[in-house]
C-alpha cells in the first residue's frame, strides 16, 4: 500500500514537468552549464592567468598555438581573459539577482501584510523605479560615489526589485484574502511562518520565473556600464570591460571584441530561451 | 477627465519629486557637498559663500526644502571642469542628441508597428517568423555589441560609413541605424502580441461570426484596442530617448547629451549629472503624460467614465 | 462560567466600495446591528441568501475581522483584537471550517503535516509525539495515516474537508465556525460531513456557529437557527419551532422553497421582485419590496426584533404588539 502510494506522487509531477524537451532548451542549458563549469572551475580550465602577459605574441589571431582565440595589444590569452570574465560577470549578476529578488520579496510581503501607507510607500518606490530607466539612474550613483565591485553589485541588486514586489504583493493578498494563508493565520501562526513556510514556497516557481527573465537583462546592464568603463575596473575583467578594451583594436584585431561579444548574446539569449520555457511550463499568467 | 488629469499631472509631479529627493540623498550620503559641487579647486570663500547660499549649516530637513527651492529656480551648480553652469552644458547637447534619437524613433515606429501589425495578422508566416527571431536577437544583443558590428562590417570592412564623430550626415547613419533596429524588433513583438491577445478576444470572433468583413474587423476593432498597450511602450521608448542614447553616442563620439553624461560620469562632475538626471526624469514625466492624454482618446470608456465622475 | 460561551452585541460591518477608478465610494452595511449568543455546546445555524452578511457575522464572531461597532465577547472576555499575540494564542480555542477545502489548505504540503501545523504553531505536545496525535485526529475524522501522505490536490473534496476538520480539531477548540461547510460538495458526500460534524460536536461538547443556505442541512445540525436578510437578524428560534412554524414571511418563503417530504410543491410561496443587494438597500423594512405581506408601516419604519414566545423572536411588523393574527 505504501509503496503504491509514493510511486503514485513521484510519477505524476514528473511526468508532467519532463515531457521531451525542446531542443532549444537543451542546447540553452547545455550552454549555460559550460558557462557555469568555467566561472566554477576558472583557474583549472583558463591556459594562463587572466594578466599574464606574452609580450612576443601580441595581437595573434585566433588559432594560433597555445593562443586558440589569440591574444591582445599586451599579448595577453583571450580564452584565459574569456574564461575570468564570464565568472565575473555571473558572478555579478548571480548577486544582484539574488539582493534584488530577496529586497523585492520582502517588500513586497510587508506591503501585502500592513497595507496601508507601508504599501503606498512601496508601490510608490517601485512606479518611481519603473518610470526611470536604470542606466541612468545607476550612472548618476556611480558618479556620486565612485566605483567597487561591492557597490556595482549592490547598485545592480536594485535593478529589478519592483517586478519581484509587484508580484510577491500581489499573490500574498490574495493568499491572505480568501486562500490557506489565511487560513494559517486563522490557526493562530506568526505572520514569519505565514510568509515564509507557506506563501514563499506557494509562489517561488513564479519568482524563479521572473528572476529567469531579469537575470539577462542585469548581463546586459553591467556589461553595458561596464563597456562605458563605469562598471568592473581594471585589473579586473568582465564580459562588457573586455568588449570595450576590443573596441581600440577593431580594425587590427577584431577577435578581442567579438569572443566577449558572443559569450554575452549567446548567454543572455540561453537564458531567455530557458526562462520564457519555464514561463509556459511554471507560470502562463506571467507576461 | 479632469479629476483624471489632475491625478496624473500628480503623479508626474511626485516622480520628479523623488528624483530630487534621489539626487539630494545620493549627494548627501557621497561627501561634502560645497566641495562635490564646486570643486575642490574652488577658493575657500567660495566655498563659504556655497555653504551660506545652499545652507549647508542648516539642519538637514530645511536643507532639503532649501535644495527643491534651489532646483526649482534652476540652480543646478556649474560643471566642475569649465566653470560653466552645468544646465547650459546640457543644453546645448541637446540638438545632437535629437538628430540621432528623433530618426531613430521614426524608425521604430515606421517598422516596428506595421511589421507587428502584419506578423499578426500572419501568424506563423515567414514575416512572423523573421520578426519573432528579429526581436529575440534586438533583446539579446546589447545596443554597443551591434554597434560595433555595424562598424566592422560597415566601416571597417566596407568602407562605406565613418566610424564616428559629427561631421557629414554620413556619420549620423550608423548611430541611427543602431538606435532604430533594435527598438524596432521590440516594438514589432510588443505589437505582434497586442494585437494576437485582442484578435483572441470574444467580441473580435462575434464580429467576424457575425459577418463583419475580416478587413473591416481588423480597422474597426482590433487595431483601435491594440493601440493602447502600444502606445504605452510608445511613450516609455521616447521617454527614455536619453537613456538609450548613452551607450550609442559613446560608441559613436557623438557629441550629445548621453556621451555628456558618461564623461561627466567618469569625472565625477556632479553638477552636470545632477542635471542630466532631471532632464531625464522630466522627459520621462511629460511622456508619460503625454500618453495618459492619448488614453483618453483612445479608450472611450475612460472617456465617458471619467467624464461623468 | 455562566454566561453563554460568546456573545455579540450590536455588531455592524461597513464596507467601502467604489465604483470605476474615480466613482464616488459607497458604503455597504455587510452587518447592521446583529445581536447572537451561543450557550456552550449548543449549535446556532445561521441561514439566509448569498449577499446576507452571514458569512461576515461569522468572521465578525470569530475575531477574524473587526466590528466598525459593537462587541463580541468570548468566554466572558472581549475578543483580543487581530494580530496580537493574545488573539493568536487565542486562535487555540477558536477554528474555522471553509466553504473550499482546497483554497484553505497548502498544496504544497502534505495533509499529516497540515494537520500537524496548529501543534506546532501552540507548542503542543511533545515535538515527538505530533505526527502521532495528527494520525490520531485523522482517524477521528476517518483518514488513514495513507491519506496523511497525500497532498491536497490528491484528496476528494469530502477527504479534504475532513482534514481541514482535523486540522481544527487539532488544538480541542471549544468555539467552531463552519463557514458554508458542505456546500461546495457534492450531494452524496454531503450527509457524510454532516453526519461527522454532528457526532464530533457530540462527543467533544463543541460549540458551533453553522452558516449555510442550505436548510435541510441547517435543520439536521442545529439547536437554535437564526435567519439573516440584508445584513440583519430578522428571526430566531429553536430549530424544531422555527421550521415547523416559521413567522417571518421571509423565513416562511424559505421554509416552503426547501423540499421537504410529504409537502406539495403548490404549497410554495415564491419570492417576489429582485434579490437584495446590499448597496441599495430599500426602506423601513429592508424585505417589504418582496413581502407578499408588506404592510403601509413596513415601507416607512424598520421593525425591531420583538419576542413572541421566550425562545422565539422576529422582527416583522406583523408580530409587532397586538398583530400576532394577521399571519
Amino acid at each position: 500500500m505504501t509503496e503504491v502510494v509514493v510511486a503514485h506522487r513521484e510519477a505524476r509531477p514528473r511526468k508532467a514537468f519532463w515531457p521531451a524537451l525542446p531542443v532549444s532548451v537543451v542546447v540553452a542549458l547545455g550552454w549555460i552549464a559550460l558557462m557555469l563549469l568555467l566561472a566554477c572551475f576558472s583557474e583549472i580550465i583558463a591556459p594562463y592567468g587572466f594578466t599574464k602577459l606574452d609580450l612576443r605574441n601580441r595581437l595573434a589571431p585566433p588559432g594560433t598555438v597555445g593562443h586558440w582565440l589569440g591574444t591582445d595589444e599586451l599579448g595577453r590569452d583571450v580564452l584565459s581573459r574569456l574564461v575570468f570574465s564570464i565568472r565575473v560577470s555571473l558572478l555579478i549578476a548571480f548577486g544582484a539577482t539574488i539582493i534584488s529578488a530577496t529586497v523585492g520579496t520582502v517588500l513586497g510581503f510587508l506591503a501585502a501584510h500592513f497595507r496601508g501607507w507601508v504599501e503606498q510607500i512601496v508601490l510608490m518606490l517601485a512606479d518611481f523605479q519603473a518610470s526611470m530607466p536604470f542606466l541612468i539612474l545607476a550612472l548618476a550613483v556611480l558618479a556620486f560615489f565612485g566605483n567597487s565591485l561591492p557597490l556595482l553589485v549592490g547598485l545592480m541588486g536594485l535593478f529589478g526589485w519592483e517586478r519581484y514586489a509587484r508580484i510577491s504583493r500581489g499573490l500574498a493578498i490574495s493568499a491572505n484574502a480568501q486562500g490557506y494563508a489565511g487560513a494559517i493565520r486563522q490557526l493562530g501562526a506568526r505572520p514569519s511562518r505565514i510568509y515564509f513556510r507557506h506563501i514563499l514556497p506557494n509562489i517561488a516557481s513564479t519568482l524563479i520565473v521572473s528572476m529567469t527573465l531579469v537575470f539577462p537583462e542585469v548581463i546586459l546592464l553591467e556589461s553595458g556600464l561596464s563597456f562605458l568603463g563605469l562598471g568592473v575596473q581594471p585589473p579586473m575583467t568582465s564580459l562588457g570591460n573586455m568588449v570595450g578594451y576590443g573596441r581600440e583594436y577593431l580594425t587590427r584585431a577584431p577577435w578581442i571584441m567579438l569572443c566577449p561579444a558572443a559569450a554575452i548574446v549567446l548567454t543572455t539569449l540561453a537564458i531567455s530561451v530557458i526562462g520564457d520555457w519555464l514561463r509556459d511550463r511554471l507560470d502562463p499568467t506571467l507576461k | 477627465m479632469l479629476r483624471f488629469l489632475a491625478l496624473r499631472i500628480g503623479r508626474a509631479l511626485l516622480t520628479i519629486a523623488l528624483v530630487v529627493t534621489f539626487a539630494f540623498v545620493v549627494l548627501r550620503l557621497s561627501g561634502d557637498p560645497a566641495l562635490l559641487i564646486m570643486g575642490p579647486e574652488a577658493p575657500p570663500e567660495v566655498i563659504a559663500a556655497f555653504r551660506k547660499a545652499w545652507g549647508l549649516d542648516d539642519p538637514i530637513w530645511m536643507q532639503y526644502f532649501d535644495y527643491f527651492g534651489a532646483i526649482a529656480q534652476g540652480e543646478l551648480g556649474r560643471s566642475m571642469r569649465d566653470g560653466r553652469p552645468a544646465v547650459e552644458l546640457v543644453v546645448e547637447r541637446i540638438p545632437a542628441t535629437l538628430a540621432l534619437t528623433l530618426p531613430a524613433l521614426l524608425i521604430k515606429i515606421g517598422i516596428g508597428i506595421p511589421a507587428g501589425i502584419y506578423a499578426a495578422l500572419h501568424r506563423g508566416s515567414m514575416i512572423d517568423r523573421a520578426v519573432m527571431l528579429a526581436a529575440v536577437a534586438g533583446f539579446t544583443v546589447p545596443s554597443f555589441v551591434l554597434a560595433l558590428l555595424l562598424v566592422l562590417v560597415f566601416a571597417v570592412q566596407l568602407g562605406w560609413l565613418p566610424s564616428g564623430g559629427q561631421d557629414s550626415w554620413r556619420h549620423a547613419i550608423l548611430p541611427i541605424f543602431t538606435l532604430g533596429v533594435g527598438g524596432a524588433a521590440v516594438l514589432a513583438r510588443f505589437t505582434r502580441s497586442a494585437m494576437l491577445e485582442i484578435l483572441g478576444q470574444h467580441y473580435i470572433r462575434t464580429a467576424s461570426a457575425k459577418g463583419v468583413p475580416w478587413r473591416a474587423v481588423v480597422t474597426n476593432h482590433a487595431l483601435p484596442n491594440a493601440a493602447i498597450p502600444t502606445v504605452t511602450i510608445v511613450g516609455f521608448m521616447v521617454g527614455s530617448l536619453i537613456a538609450g542614447a548613452v551607450v550609442v553616442e559613446s560608441v559613436f563620439s557623438w557629441p550629445g547629451v548621453g556621451r555628456l553624461l558618461v564623461v561627466a560620469v567618469a569625472n565625477r562632475d556632479l553638477a552636470v549629472v545632477q542635471c542630466i538626471l532631471l532632464l531625464v526624469a522630466l522627459t520621462m514625466v511629460t511622456s508619460n503624460l503625454i500618453v495618459d492624454f492619448l488614453y483618453g482618446f483612445l479608450d472611450p470608456r475612460l472617456r465617458t467614465r471619467t467624464g461623468s465622475a | 462560567m455562566t454566561g453563554p460561551l460568546v456573545q455579540a452585541r450590536a455588531l455592524r460591518k461597513v464596507y467601502a466600495s467604489r465604483r470605476g477608478i474615480f466613482g464616488r465610494v459607497s458604503h455597504v452595511r455587510a452587518v447592521d446591528d446583529v445581536s447572537l449568543e451561543i450557550a456552550k455546546g449548543e449549535t446556532l445555524g445561521l441561514v439566509g441568501e448569498s449577499g446576507s452578511g452571514k458569512s461576515t457575522t461569522g468572521r465578525l464572531v470569530l475575531g477574524l475581522e473587526q466590528a466598525d461597532n459593537g462587541e463580541v465577547r468570548f468566554a466572558d472576555a472581549p475578543m483580543p483584537s487581530m494580530g496580537t499575540q493574545v488573539w493568536r494564542t487565542q486562535r487555540a480555542r477558536v477554528q474555522m471550517i471553509y466553504q473550499d477545502p482546497l483554497g484553505a489548505l497548502d498544496k504544497r504540503l502534505t495533509i499529516l503535516d497540515q494537520v500537524r501545523e496548529p501543534l506546532d504553531i501552540h507548542d503542543i505536545g511533545e515535538r515527538s509525539e505530533r505526527d502521532q496525535r495528527a494520525l490520531e485526529l485523522l482517524r477521528s475524522v476517518d483518514l488513514s495515516a495513507e491519506h496523511g501522505r497525500r497532498y491536497p490536490g490528491e484528496l476528494s473534496g469530502g477527504q479534504r474537508q475532513r482534514a481541514v476538520l482535523a486540522r481544527a480539531l487539532a488544538t480541542r477548540p471549544e468555539f467552531l465556525v463552519c463557514d458554508e461547510p458542505v456546500s461546495a460538495l457534492d450531494v452524496s458526500i454531503q450527509a457524510q460531513v454532516v453526519n461527522l460534524l454532528c457526532d464530533l460536536q457530540d462527543r467533544l461538547g463543541l460549540t458551533m456557529l453553522f452558516i449555510s443556505h442550505d436548510l435541510r442541512v441547517v435543520r439536521q445540525v442545529s439547536h437554535r437557527v437564526a435567519v439573516m436578510y440584508l445584513g440583519q437578524i430578522v428571526e430566531t428560534g429553536s430549530a424544531d419551532d422555527l421550521f415547523s412554524a416559521p413567522l417571518h414571511p421571509y423565513t416562511r418563503a424559505l421554509v416552503s422553497a426547501s423540499p421537504a417530504p410529504g409537502r406539495r410543491s403548490a404549497d410554495r410561496i415564491v419570492l417576489q421582485g429582485d434579490p437584495p443587494n446590499p448597496a441599495d438597500r430599500p426602506s423601513g423594512c429592508a424585505f417589504h419590496p418582496r413581502c407578499a405581506n408588506a404592510l403601509a408601516a413596513c415601507r416607512v419604519t424598520q421593525p425591531t426584533l420583538s419576542q413572541p414566545s421566550a425562545t422565539r423572536s422576529v422582527a416583522c411588523h406583523l408580530y409587532a404588539d397586538g398583530q400576532r393574527s394577521a399571519a
